[in-house]
């Protein structure tokens, strides 16, 4: 299993934005990808926290069937699922971690306690078990298979 | 004729890898219990205390059986019930 979180930045520009938008409010969405192994995040999709609460969030029923009926339609996975934290750190709670239930996926967190600096990491959990991985902000996946000699300077 | 009915992947070391499976029953307990015989351990991640566990969806065709009668919620022949573990958690 990976074991570093590799993703686009608009992809993370646009899972803080979300999560600044929603603050105090914790915010969660997914990001898809196609379920090939890959591990690569590609289709942003934020969720309606229907909680809509600063200290718990779940996505409403009715949207998790549509989204995973989408998913499987389009052979995509979550390769990460993310929320926020709004007056934590970005680690998982107790609560995070005792309902984890997609063992392949990236759980992203993101923190807005601090108005100017947020904080981002990201974390597989694993029947009980959070295991934190370096997360590497990349341009495009265009040089996924690219030794890192050949990368273009830029 | 049977249900058809849609594992998440959380749970498909229950039933042998596969994403669905067959079940015979005329509630979703049934159902569930169908599916306990062929592939023992399901039953205890989807039901507590006798009641749909709290952080598990069970949709029949499009509905959350959670507002249609919960475990005694009835199924017939051809329909999709679909288990979907709620993406849920908290800062605490
Ligand atoms: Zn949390």
């Amino acid at each position: 299993m990976t074991t570093v979180l590799r993703i686009r930045r608009d992809l993370v520009d646009a899972i803080v934005a979300h999560a600044r938008r929603d603050h105090p409010d914790e915010a969660c969405g997914v990001i898809a990808g196609p379920d090939d192994g890959s591990d690569r995040p590609e289709r942003f999709i934020p969720m309606v926290n229907a909680a809509r609460s600063p200290t718990f969030y779940e996505f409403d029923s009715g949207d998790l069937l549509k989204l995973y009926r989408e998913m499987d339609a389009n052979d995509e996975t979550p390769v990460v699922i993310y929320h926020s934290h709004t007056a934590t750190e970005a680690y998982p709670s107790r609560t995070d971690i005792k309902l984890a239930q997609e063992p392949f996926a990236h759980y992203v967190l993101v923190s807005t306690r601090d108005a100017d600096e947020h904080e981002f990491r990201s974390y597989r959990i694993v029947d009980g078990v959070v295991t934190e991985e370096p997360v590497e902000v990349v341009e495009s996946y265009m040089f996924a298979n690219t030794g890192s000699d050949d990368l273009p300077d830029a | 004729m049977a249900v058809t009915v849609s594992i998440p992947t959380i749970l498909r070391t229950h039933t042998g890898g596969e994403k669905s499976v067959e079940a015979s029953g005329k509630t979703v307990l049934e159902l569930i219990d169908d599916i306990e015989a062929k592939h023992g351990g399901l039953k205890a991640r989807l039901v507590k205390d006798e009641k749909l566990h709290r952080f598990v969806n069970v949709y029949v065709n499009d509905e959350d059986v959670r507002f249609s009668g919960g475990l005694e919620a009835e199924v017939k022949d051809g329909d999709t019930v679909t288990i979907l573990p709620a993406v849920a958690g908290g800062a605490r």
